[in-house]
């Protein structure tokens, strides 16, 4: 199934675990990955901002998946991973933590592999969802990251950043 | 090969930035009499630099027009001519010129050569000795278009040779211009030449016309006649020349004109000016020695850092004191680099002062009172960011002072004043801040104005007014829309004023106040934290979390006995403090923290200051007093109301920092006037 062979159309992602769904993004976009500590608690923030962390002093906002996508809350483990990734927010890029889980695999996917995402209940809206994969019978979600970070976690930075200028 | 100039167009700006004070305060120096020549040759080599650099960038308008100025200068260091006020005058407003030109090339737009025209024309004249200033003014006024004593035009049309060869008859043309007015025409056949050179293809012949305003009286606008010149203006010599009426005043006119333009070009020049502080890339300069001290240090740490992985390689117990030794070096190192690395973006406070002595020349010179600039402290060092966001409101406080702070001269000698009324900068250090003071001993503020227009606004009712104190009056001031100005001048008073310069000076973490003597002067403080990047924190415990709070904003901190609180309706909760009630905020409550505990009584209570008003916060506990630095949330994430910034703590956890007005705003109290007349 895995070919090794990388085309224009192929991507690699990595994958992990939220809830027993196997969730994919595009590898490009991780930095690095961390074990779970504690966060700064932000007031006035959705619930689904953990708070923030010192990233070698760099201030960095932990946002949990579980509770964007509205899945039931689980207390941190041993294998929560924090997935530092990323994106391109207007005109720079900004950093933030993902906490899923646990990490599962990267592997690579053709484009033309993917299948749209049919509407899906819940909050994990199909705007967020790049399309799904099968891998070894398995589904994988592939979230598009930049979108659910932009659209679904910073949404008020732009509107902000559109009234000032 | 092509060289990149490019990357050396910001130093040259820079460079012309300085080289333009430069000039400018030694031309002030030399208004106030006598041609000192090293302020000449100062002001020569300054003029000399700007024309040599723009010439090399190709900026050829700039460095014409400052061949002409620096002409001028040169006479004035071989001695050939005194340093008359008129020069000074013409040379200040080529300054202008020469800063606005720079400006646009800066900006990547075209610079507006009109005015450096007219005033090129002027310094030649002054060179050349054609000295009248009527001349001066006709030229002046020629160039204008609104003018309404426009009587018509002299026009010289003189055709490139070419001319017919592309299909023009200059005929049509003078045709044309017949349908704008009554039109003269002479023709000049000076360059016909014999018969037998004559090519019958080349034009040879020139016109020179008169066109008058029509039977109705209507004058043709300069753009009218070029546009009949349009398809020709790259194959003629086209000359257009007002024909004025004559004046009863002239002198007084061209006086007035002047004004104007010096108005419109500092206009111009603060356009460009703002435009450049967003554009250009932000650089600083940092003198060698500061640079050489931090090097030293570098190398200190290095030492320090070796001697600790040397330690580390193989370590026992017994070296343990070395360790600890260590560590304090290393302690020690980094924070003196810290402040080093302060220092360099720290730049006296001259350089925001500098414009002063200008703005003040001119200014006196409009309301025609007798104004001296005092600077004190000069060399008081401030962050650079910090002294940006300064400017404006300084401006703006000096211009207060000038127009409705100092009398005209006939009112202070009424007054048993000194005719010259003084206007004091004075920069100075107190404690962690650094204190900006603009002062004047003019006729002060009137309470009695301000209290009327306030009771007018309904800010407060008669009755209350009495009861107030000096300051409190005076804080009046920078509510917004707030203006005692009798008659809105060109100056100041047009109610948008002090609020914006009390909200610009908290958004630094400073604070204004305000001191004044009626009949004596008056005295604004603007208190400046000395950098941004540092803050001075109090640190506190609240639902188990550790939070900054800027100290500059803490008057004190107690422990709340229950007698003293009371309840204002249903939530609201004042503390009695001596002879004052403040209202009670829990932070945890405004930020969406659980709070286990609701009893007030013996809870810790920080008084704040804020906005003038005094405001309690509860809080859990109260732990250090430290400096932190202070890091944007907004790089990563976005502006979280309440919270101004995060920091990083000694043991590396991520720690809030408190935002005071967004904190009160989600309290709710910023919509509460009864808690601000009671505070």
């Amino acid at each position: 199934m895995e070919s090794i062979d990388i085309t224009k159309t192929e991507n690699q992602y990595l994958t992990f675990i939220l809830d027993e769904e196997e969730f994919g993004v595009d590898i490009l976009s991780v930095q690095e990955l961390r074990g779970w500590e504690h966060a700064t608690p932000m007031p006035n923030t959705p619930d689904w901002i953990e708070g923030v962390i010192n990233l070698r002093g760099v201030i960095v906002p932990i946002v949990s998946l579980r509770k964007r996508f509205g899945i039931e809350h689980r207390e941190p483990c041993p294998t929560t991973v924090v997935i530092i990734v990323k994106v391109v927010s207007g005109e720079k890029e900004r950093v933030l933590g993902i906490v899923v889980d646990n990490v599962s695999e990267v592997y690579n996917i053709k484009e033309s592999d993917l299948q749209p995402a049919p509407n899906m209940e819940g909050a994990i809206s199909v705007d967020f969802v790049r399309g799904l994969a099968t891998i070894e019978e398995k589904m994988v979600i592939l979230l598009d990251i930049n979108k659910l970070i932009n659209e679904g976690v910073l949404q008020e930075v732009h509107e902000s950043s559109v009234d000032a200028a | 090969m092509s060289v990149d100039l490019e990357q050396f167009k910001e130093m040259f700006y820079e460079e012309c930035t300085e080289n333009l004070e430069g000039m400018e305060s030694g031309l002030l120096a030399l208004s106030e009499g006598g041609t000192d020549l090293e302020v000449v040759n100062t002001i020569f080599r300054s003029a000399h630099s700007i024309k040599g650099g723009s010439a090399t960038f190709g900026f050829t308008s700039v460095a014409g027009f400052t061949h002409v100025m620096e002409g001028l200068l040169d006479e004035m260091r071989e001695g050939k001519r005194e340093a008359e006020a008129r020069i000074v005058d013409i040379l200040l407003e080529s300054v202008d010129v020469l800063r606005a030109m720079l400006g646009a090339h800066q900006a990547g737009e075209e610079p507006d050569d009109e005015r450096a025209n007219i005033l090129k024309k002027q310094l030649e004249d002054i060179r050349d000795g054609g000295t009248s200033s009527a001349a001066t003014t006709s030229v002046s006024d020629t160039e204008s278009e609104a003018n309404s004593g426009l009587q018509g035009w002299n026009i010289i049309f003189a055709p490139h040779e070419d001319l017919l060869q592309t299909g023009n008859d200059p005929a049509l043309m003078i045709r044309e211009l017949q349908t704008l007015g009554a039109l003269t025409v002479v023709l000049d056949d000076e360059r016909l030449p014999h018969l037998d050179a004559l090519d019958a293809e080349l034009a040879y012949l020139q016109w020179h016309m008169t066109l008058k305003a029509t039977d109705d009286g209507t004058v043709a606008s300069q753009e009218d006649i070029e546009e009949i010149f349009e398809w020709v203006e790259d194959e003629c010599d086209l000359t257009l020349e007002a024909i004025e009426e004559k004046r009863k005043a002239p002198d007084r006119r061209a006086e007035d004109r002047r004004q104007d333009d010096r108005r419109q070009g500092s206009r111009r020049s603060a356009e460009s000016g703002a435009k450049k502080s967003t554009q250009a890339a932000a650089s600083i300069r940092v003198g060698t020695e500061r640079i050489d001290a931090m090097m030293d240090l570098v190398g200190e740490l290095v030492i320090t850092q070796s001697m600790l992985s040397q330690l580390g390689e193989d370590f026992e117990m017994s070296r343990m004191e070395r360790l600890r030794d260590g560590l304090n070096a290393l302690e020690r190192n980094s924070r003196d680099l810290q402040e080093s690395m302060m220092r360099m973006r720290m730049q006296p406070v001259s350089f925001a002062f500098n414009r002063f002595p200008r703005m003040v020349h001119d200014v006196s010179q409009k309301l025609a009172k007798q104004i001296r600039l005092e600077m004190v402290g000069e060399d008081t060092e401030m962050d650079k960011t910090v002294m940006e966001k300064l400017n404006d409101p300084l401006v703006h406080l000096v211009r207060n002072s000038m127009d409705h702070g100092l009398e005209p001269p006939e009112e202070r000698k009424e007054a048993g004043k000194d005719s010259e009324g003084y206007v004091r900068l004075r920069a100075f250090y107190q404690g962690g801040s650094i204190v900006v003071e603009i002062s004047d001993d003019g006729r002060g503020l009137s309470r009695d104005k301000i209290l009327g227009k306030a009771v007018e606004k309904g800010l407060v009712s008669e009755k209350d007014a009495e009861l107030w104190t000096d300051d409190q009056v005076f804080n009046l001031l920078f509510e917004a829309g707030f203006s005692t100005a009798d008659k809105l001048s060109d100056l100041s008073g047009r109610g948008v004023g002090l609020d914006v310069v009390r909200r610009n000076i908290e958004s630094l973490g400073g604070r204004v106040e305000v001191a004044s003597t009626l009949g004596k002067g008056s005295s604004f403080s603007i208190r400046l934290p000395l950098t941004l990047a540092v803050l001075d924190g109090q640190l506190f415990r609240l639902s188990g979390q550790t939070y900054v709070l800027p100290l500059i904003s803490i008057i004190e901190s107690l422990q709340m006995q229950k007698e003293l609180i009371s309840g204002v309706g249903t939530k609201a909760e004042v503390y009695r403090l001596r002879d004052q009630y403040i209202p009670i905020i829990r932070p945890s409550e405004c930020m969406g923290l659980h709070d286990e505990d609701a009893s007030l009584d013996g809870a810790l209570l920080i008084v704040v200051e804020w906005d003038n008003r005094h405001v309690g916060l509860v809080v859990d506990e109260l732990l250090a007093q430290q400096q932190v630095v202070i890091k944007s949330l907004e790089t990563n994430y976005k502006k979280v109301q309440g919270i101004s910034g995060a920091t990083i703590l000694g043991d590396g956890t991520v720690s809030l920092i408190i935002d005071l007005a967004g904190l009160f705003e989600l309290s709710g109290l910023m919509n509460d006037r009864a808690f601000r007349v009671a505070a």
